[in-house]
């Protein structure tokens, strides 16, 4: 074969293109069904070379209209809404809820609620936690991790269903108190749970935290300065990471926390890795709090005295013509809310987690907005891995411990 | 104007002394703080909040519609002071014939997302905000959901 019938490849390229040197830039699609961005996040990533240059977060894949949804419910039906919100931290959306009505209500709740509230919102952190660090480890590569966590998370999901029949969905919490009483022999199943569980976290950190390869994929990842996150609306264990000692459970406790005894694990660094320490600590500061909870719990009512809210038992229902009326009328058209507002935030597990309800005295909600922790910190995506390379966008984005429903509700 | 009862009070006070014309009304009610802010001074006012009296954070920015009222919607900020362990609220009336406010993306760049999504649920528009497109809903949606006259059942037209 001669040169002349087969065109060189060279021949096909326009001359400035085949003899430039300027690299290309590579646009790359991640998300929404990358199983390391843990739900629908997309990423729109402009590449030079493995370098992001760009990097553009787009959300919204899981938006629900949950917001509209809350004004055509009651007061006491939203309660169901809000698990939904952070499927993996339900119980703590649950509590930022009832606390927000409860204020614009007035309501006093009795300590054995309030105690059993903190008991399983801390369960809840660590039911959280456990999930972030199991495949925060698997993206890594850390394979066994999960399993581990997963074994523990399950002692947690086996608790909450006692609690309230549900797994996951609990609506255990309700405006005025608990939903149920306290199940028969509870005491046993969480002590059972928490005292064996210091040891299992201990199991976690052998794993990881001295593990050359884990080290090196975490340290010095990830890193925002402190000003650019406050700036962006970042919220929780990454603040705590980088040296802000932080936590609406102290700075302005709710739910009694102000009577438990417990340390804000802080560190200095700022990276994937000092995330994964204060969070590892959170968890045994969150199983002391749990173990507090067990060993103090007053006892009494688990609902508010406050016939208007909260339903009447059933024996008195049977026998007294008030009851039945107000169950009657919680049941039918539930209970009238004063007119106000209220933003009430809590640390969930991710971060401030905020409802601002607005009441214009009927018994459905004018309007409820939700501040989840989520949406603020992906905003800091883009200050995070834009000028760092493309394998650390896994390690940078894992150590976020986003909930995409929690973002886009 | 502020209220009798809120002249006493530091930060509702250090407000109305920067600018007494921004300060529509206030009120403390259950423990929280209100002021309603003058649409066109809501950028002097936060960046006066920020750097004056430390309110760093902000934690959420939405909206409320009052349909039918007028003016119409009301744009509601949450300030957070971590110095003074202090929260704030914020409030903008805007008219629904002219549903536009500035932009305080330029004060907190976490300002950016909150505001894309009063846009989009409420069809607010924030002016200089850096942007300013749909954030939940796709490009090519009608309306704005969080609309009380938002038609949710039957055809959308």
């Amino acid at each position: 074969m001669s040169d002349t019938t087969i065109p060189r490849v060279a021949e096909t390229i326009p001359e400035e293109e085949a003899t430039s040197v300027k690299p290309r830039r590579m646009s790359l699609n991640m998300g929404p069904q990358h199983p390391s961005t843990h739900g629908v996040l997309r990423l729109e990533l402009e590449l030079d070379g493995e370098t992001i240059v760009k990097c553009q977060p787009d959300i919204g894949y899981l938006h629900t209209g949950i917001e509209k949804e809350f004004e055509v419910k009651t007061y006491q039906q939203g309660v169901t809404l809000t698990d939904r919100i952070d499927y993996l931290a339900p119980l703590s959306n649950n509590l930022c809820y009832c606390l927000a009505v409860e204020k614009l209500l007035g309501l006093e709740i009795p300590p054995l609620a309030q105690w059993t509230r903190v008991m399983l919102t801390e369960l809840t952190r660590l039911n959280s936690h456990l999930v972030w660090l199991g495949t925060h480890a698997i993206d890594i590569g850390a394979m066994s991790v999960f399993l581990y966590c997963f074994r523990e998370r399950e002692d947690i999901l086996r608790i909450f269903e006692m609690y309230s029949g549900q797994r996951m969905m609990t609506s255990y919490f309700r405006i005025g108190g608990l939903a149920l009483e306290p199940p028969r022999g509870w005491q046993q199943r969480v002590r059972t749970f928490i005292d064996a569980f210091p040891s299992k976290v201990d199991e976690y950190e052998e794993l990881l935290t001295n593990n050359r390869i884990w080290i090196g994929r975490t340290r010095g990842v990830g890193c925002i300065p402190m000003a650019d996150m406050l700036d962006m609306g970042v919220t929780g264990p990454m603040l705590r990471a980088a040296g802000l000692k932080w936590d609406t459970r102290k700075s302005q406790p709710y739910s009694s926390y102000d009577k438990f005894d417990f340390e804000i694990p802080t560190r200095t660094e700022g990276d994937v890795y000092a995330r994964y320490l204060v969070r590892v600590e959170e968890m045994r500061q969150s199983a002391r709090i749990v173990k507090q909870a067990l060993e103090g719990m007053p006892g009494g009512r688990w609902t508010a005295d406050a016939p208007h809210v909260v339903l009447p038992d059933r024996e008195k229902m049977k026998t007294q013509m008030e009851a039945l009326i107000y169950h009657f009328k919680i049941v039918t058209e539930g209970f009238r809310v004063p007119a106000g507002e209220v933003y009430q935030a809590i640390e969930s597990p991710r971060g401030e987690v905020g409802y601002y309800v607005v009441s214009d005295g009927t018994t459905h909600p004018y309007r409820v907005h939700v501040r989840g922790p989520s949406f603020g910190n992906l905003q800091a995506i883009p200050r995070m891995v834009e000028g760092t390379l493309i394998a650390d966008v896994i390690a940078a984005i894992g150590s976020m411990d986003f909930v995409l429903g929690d973002s886009d509700r | 104007m502020l209220p009798e009862n809120l002249k006493e009070h530091a930060t509702a006070a250090a407000v109305e002394a920067f600018d007494a014309d921004a300060v529509a009304s206030g009120k403390l009610d259950r423990g929280e703080l209100t002021l309603e802010i003058a649409r066109q001074k809501i950028v002097n006012v936060c960046r006066f909040l920020r750097d004056e009296l430390r309110f760093v954070r902000l934690s959420t920015v939405t909206g409320v519609d009052w349909y039918p009222e007028e003016p119409r919607f009301e744009v509601v900020y949450h300030l957070h002071s971590l110095d003074r362990n202090e929260r704030l609220r914020l409030k903008c009336r805007v008219p629904g014939s002219d549903p536009e406010i500035d932009s305080v993306t330029g004060v907190w760049r976490g300002a950016n997302w909150f505001e894309r999504e009063t846009f989009d649920l409420f069809g607010v528009r924030f002016r200089n905000h850096p942007d300013l497109r749909r954030i939940m809903l796709p490009d090519d949606w009608q309306g704005h959901p969080l609309r009380k006259d938002y038609n949710v059942t039957g055809d959308r037209v």
